[in-house]
Parts: C-alpha cells; structure tokens; sequence
C-alpha cells in the first residue's frame, strides 16, 4: 500500500468518527446550539478548548517558527499559554456566572446598550473572520500535501465536513469532535517527538530531552544538546539557539499575544459550557494541561529537527565534506517533490553545502574552500513537524497519522470560531436587536442559517485569500487585546464604569490599532497604502505593528475610565448585575434564561 | 445575598489573591525568562541558562500551577463566605 492511499484511510476514519460524534450529539435547543446545554464536564471541555485554540498554525508551524529563531521566538510560547492565566482569574468564572450565551451579549447587557453590543459584534466578526481565513487555507494546505488534491479541493472538503457537524451539533457537535480532534493531533504531534528525542538523547520525554547530553552514536555525544546545536549553527554563521537581542520588545510582544488570547471570543465561549462557576476555573487549568503538553513537545521537536536537519546536510561536521547529492536520504527527496525542502548544486561540485551566505564571515570562507552561495535553497519552517516521522523512520501509519493531526488541529479551531461568528448573529444581531419577538424555535433556525453562511463566507475567503491574509494574526490578536479585553475586564471589575466609557473605550481601542497597522502595512492592507515604510526607524518609539495590542489596550482604559468619570454612573440594576456576576451562588439558576 | 459586607469581604479576598497570582505570573514570564535573564546567566540548566529555561519551559509550568492553586484557593474561599454554588 501506498503512502497515499494509507493517508486516506487514516484522514478517513478520522472523518467517519467526527460525523459519528455529528449525529449522535444533535442540538435540540439553542441552550444545546450555543452553550451544549452546559453540562459539559470541566476537563472534557478542557481537552475541547486546547483543540479549539490550537490551530493549524500550532500544529504545523510552530516547532519552526521557534526552531529558526531560538531563544527570541520563546515570547510566542509563553504568549499563547500566559493568556490562559488572565482568562481563568480576569474573566472566565465571572461570564460564566453571567450565564448568558456569547461575548457580545454580556457586552451589551453589562452596558446597558444596544450600541456597546454592535461594537463588539463588530469586533468579534473581524477578530474571528481574519482568524479563521488562515484555518481555511491551513486545512486546504494540510490537504493537498497529504491526500495529493488540489488545495482548492482540500479546502472544499474541509468546508464540507465542518458543515455537517457544526450546523447539525451547533457548540455541542463541535465541543465533542473537538474531544476527537485533540486526541487525534496531541497523539500525531508526539509519537515522532519522543522516537526523535529518544534516538538523540536517550529520553523519552522530548521536553526533558532538549535540556539532556546527546546520546552515543550522535555528533557531540556527551555534550548537552542545546550546546552542541549552538556549536554547529554558529559554525554555519547563523546565530546562536539560545541567545536573543531587545528584552523590552520580548516582553510588549508576550504581552501582547497574552492579553490577545485572553481577550478570544471563541475561546471564552467554550468556558459557557461547564456547568458551574468552580468548573470553569478547574476548566482553564485543564485547557493549559492539554495545551502544554504540545507547547513543551513543541520546542523539543523544532530544535531537534533543526540539528537533525543540519548533520545530515555534514555527516563529518562542519569542519568535514558536506554531504553529496547521492548521498541524500529518502525523505530529502520526497519532501523536494512538495517544494518544501529544495537544493541546487551551485558550484557543481555534487556536494551541497547548507550555510549562512549572508554571513560575512562565511563568505570568506566559502571563498577559501569554493562554495558558491548556500545550496539548500528552500528550507521551509513546516517540515521540521511534517518530516518528523519519517526522519525518525517510524513507518507510514505514523505519517498518516501527522496528516490527520494536521487536519484535525485546522478543522477544530475553524469550527470555534465559526460558532463564535454565527452565534453573534443569530443571538446578539437578530434575537437581541433586530427581532427581539422570535421564538426558540426561529432562533436555532437562525443559529444555523448563520452557521451555513458563515461557512460559505469563510470558504470563499479561503479560496480568494484578500492580500492581507499573512497579517491575520497580528491583527486577529492585536484587536482582541485593543477592544474587548479591556471592555470585559472593566465591566467586572468596575462597578462604576458605564455604556459611554465602554463604548468610548472600545472605539477608542479598535481605530488607534487599525490606524497604527494601517499605517505600516498599508490602508486595510492593501499592498503600496501604507504611509510610513514598515522598517524599524518609522516605528513610533521603535514598536512593530505586531506588538501595538497592549498599547490599544492601555488607549482603550484611559479612554473609557476618563469618559465614565464625566459622565452618568451606571443605574442601580446594573451595579446589582454586577455584584451578582462577582460571587458565584446562584449560577446554576442563570442557566435558563 | 442579603449581606452586603460579607461579600465585600469577599470580593477583597479574590482582589488580594488575583493580585499575588499575578504577580507571579509577570516575575516568572517578564522577568525570569525575559528582562532578568541576564542575572540568571550564571545558573546552568541542561547546556543553557535557567532564563531560557523559564522562557521555553518554567513559565508555561509556573502558569499550570498558578491556575490550579487559583480554582482550588478560590473554591475554598467561595465556601469561606457563604457564596458557593448549590
């Protein structure tokens, strides 16, 4: 059997389960379609949330997006786990309490205005649409690479299984695959890592792996792995794993991933589904538990396979010959054939030689000993996860089994914010604003008209990706932290503030970010539009566009406590509303509304 | 909820607590891993230094852990006030 066709039966017996789960967990209600009924189990829903936050990007990308940098890109481990610390202590026991169905409708209601809700719908469909553009084109990558379709079929069979499940199950179809999914992906994600970490380190656990000695029978036995990378990567003139530069950008970028996490509506729905107050802080404890355990894989394999990748690119060393173009093993050339990984033999000497040519240093010695520029001319960052198995030469279910991971970390995230976009919709646009009279029935009817169009609407962004699409994540997460973070937090936490500071704040919020990335990445994104050059000396006191969320958010406090202190204090019910949000008896009652 | 000191007392105990956690939460993930690394340069860890450590590992470790310690101290302060669920 070919690897295909292995790959297909494993992606399709991942498939067959999820729409199992579909059918057996149909949503009768809208309690069941927003909130799956809140009787979810704390840690079931912990094992959910980690697969709705893990995304395709988690999956695939991540290992290399540490691996090529080191050090400096650890603030993108720490920012998408911190978050969670804000979440379980700022917000997520005290919405549940709310006990109410999405972010836009505490929002509102905390704010006792019908404007406060339209801004945060508004926020949230642009939050989650950019954020569910790059699922899209992620599972029709997944895809093409593993099932040899087009990318365009890909995504059409990726829209097609989230349609089912999402609109028959609503939160609750999707809470239960998402089960599914994170069990499919952490298994996918780990199995390579611990033979990879076992061969190179002697330990089992890749996490404990990157801080032992290598093994016998490596390059640098004896020494501890992270030194021998460095050695071999300094060597290459690329700079060293382990060190980094500007702590102070570090520290605004982790914070600013960190507030943006917290600040994800499809990530604080998923804590509306437990059933009590208690259960939604143990709940956060659980989503980091799952969460971790790829977060600390993750590193591990990234440098692992970066080391691995380089001494098989100077089997004698650095010092030695390079490797020669028959020498190359199998999977080299399988993953050539993707456009992946790719090689050339510059000076003809049928040899590659893999280094930093950028290097001044390396340049001279490239002259001495006639190199004519780096010959792995593609080195993409997604083999480092998508080569794993076979670089460990683990056999092929094992590959089928990184194709269904990838699928499965795409499709669930999608999925989340997929429900978030249409619950926004169908209940704070058309039961809370534009047809307050609708009945049950005609809500979950709406529910999953909204569901359907969401569909639609994300599959032909998918396939007509808009030019801005590489930029999602650093709006996705600067607008989180910029508008309704703050919002949230302040409608807990202060009795005082009102619907003019909120919404003040929020506006506040969302245009000083927009304006501040617009201005360096071009008006709404568009190539050529942007007034300042985005290099470094433009930046207003040396902050990228990336890191300007907690910047917004700091704008959107001052905004909001500076307008509420000139302004009328909330009425006599809403400071109630709040105090009862505070203290967690009675949550069980808010469950029916 | 008729008595209206009590849950402020309440609310102080979570205020006071969220406090600590977070501090935490920064010393460990601003501080240990990014702008205090250079004073734990001297602390060896597996080939590295201990900064590098909380930046790829100890912090996401010192989060799990905060957040556990959190549900279960704010379970008990709930019963505490008389504010539990049930």
């Amino acid at each position: 059997m070919d690897q295909t066709t292995l790959n297909i039966i494993v992606v399709g017996l991942s498939f067959a389960l999820y729409f199992g789960i579909a059918i057996w967990a149909r949503a009768g209600s809208t309690s069941e379609f927003y909130a799956a009924g809140r009787g979810v189990n704390p840690v079931v829903n912990g094992m959910a949330t980690a697969a709705d936050w893990m995304s395709a990007a988690s999956f695939i990308s991540m290992a290399g997006l540490i691996a090529f940098v080191g050090y400096q890109n650890s603030t993108f481990l720490m920012g998408w786990t911190g978050g969670y610390v804000l979440m379980a202590m700022l917000l997520a026991p005290y919405l549940r309490k709310f006990g109410k169905f999405t972010v836009p409708e505490f929002i509102g209601d905390r704010y006792y205005s019908n404007t406060a809700r339209v801004v945060a719908v508004v926020a949230l469909i642009v939050i989650s649409v950019t954020y569910v553009i790059g699922q899209m084109t992620g599972a029709g990558v997944a895809f093409s690479r593993f099932l040899e379709v087009s990318s365009t079929n890909g995504l059409l069979i990726a829209s097609a299984v989230v349609f089912v499940y999402a609109v028959l199950g609503g939160m609750k179809g999707i809470t239960y695959t998402q089960v599914a999914q994170y069990c499919v992906l952490i298994i996918a994600y780990t199995i390579p890592a611990i033979f990879i970490s076992l061969q190179l380190t002697g330990n089992p656990i890749p996490g404990l792996g990157l801080f032992s000695d290598m093994s016998a029978g490596n390059t640098g036995q004896g020494t501890p792995l992270l030194v021998t990378l460095d050695g071999l990567l300094t060597d290459l003139g690329f700079s060293a794993y382990t060190t980094g530069s500007s702590p102070w950008l570090m520290a605004l970028f982790t914070l600013s991933l960190m507030i943006g996490t917290a600040g994800l509506p499809h990530v604080i729905i998923r804590f509306f589904t437990v059933p009590k107050v208690a259960d939604a802080r143990w709940s956060a404890g659980w989503a980091l538990v799952f969460i971790a355990l790829l977060y600390l894989t993750a590193p591990a394999v990234g440098a692992m396979a970066r080391l691995n990748i380089t001494t098989t690119m100077w089997p004698e060393g650095v010092q030695g010959e390079a490797v020669a173009v028959e020498d190359l093993p199998n999977w080299f050339e399988t993953w050539q054939v993707t456009g992946l990984l790719g090689v050339e033999d510059k000076n003809g000497d049928g040899r590659i030689q893999y280094y930093n040519d950028s290097s001044e240093e390396m340049q001279a010695l490239a002259a001495e000993r006639g190199w004519e520029g780096n010959e792995l001319v593609t080195f993409n960052r997604d083999i480092l996860v998508l080569a794993n198995p076979e670089i460990a030469q683990l056999p092929g279910w094992v590959i089928a089994l990184i194709a269904a991971g990838g699928i499965a970390a795409a499709l669930s995230t999608a999925a989340g914010l997929l429900l978030a976009i249409s619950s926004a919709i169908s209940h704070d646009l058309i039961k809370s604003v534009i047809n307050p009279g609708i009945s049950e029935k005609g809500e979950l009817v709406a529910a999953r008209i909204s569901m359907a169009g969401a569909i639609v609407l994300a599959t032909w962004l998918g396939l007509n990706p808009p030019g801005f699409a590489a930029q999602t994540v650093a709006l996705a997460f600067g607008l989180a932290a910029a508008s309704l973070f703050p919002t949230l937090m302040m409608g807990i936490f202060s009795k005082r503030m009102n619907s003019a500071g909120a919404t003040a704040g929020m506006l506040a919020g969302l245009i000083l970010t927009c304006l501040y990335l617009f201005t360096y990445l071009g008006w709404f994104f568009i190539p050529g539009t942007n007034m300042l050059e985005n290099t470094a000396s433009n930046y207003l006191f040396g902050i990228p566009p990336t890191h300007f969320g907690p910047i917004g958010a700091v704008a959107n406090f001052l905004v909001a406590y500076l307008v509420s202190r000139v302004t009328a204090e909330p009425p006599q019910h809403i400071q109630e509303l709040v105090e009862s949000v505070r203290i967690p008896r009675g949550a069980g009652a808010a469950t029916d509304h | 909820m008729a008595e209206q000191p009590n849950n402020n007392a309440y609310w102080a105990a979570n205020i006071r607590l969220v406090t600590i956690c977070l501090v935490i939460w920064a010393i460990a993930s601003y501080g240990f891993a990014i702008l205090l690394r250079p004073m734990l340069s001297g602390i060896a860890v597996g080939g590295t230094d201990l900064g590098f450590w909380f930046a790829q590992q100890g912090s996401i470790l010192v989060f799990l852990v905060l957040i556990f310690f959190y549900a279960w101290r704010m379970n008990k302060i709930d019963k505490e006030h008389g504010v539990d669920e049930e």
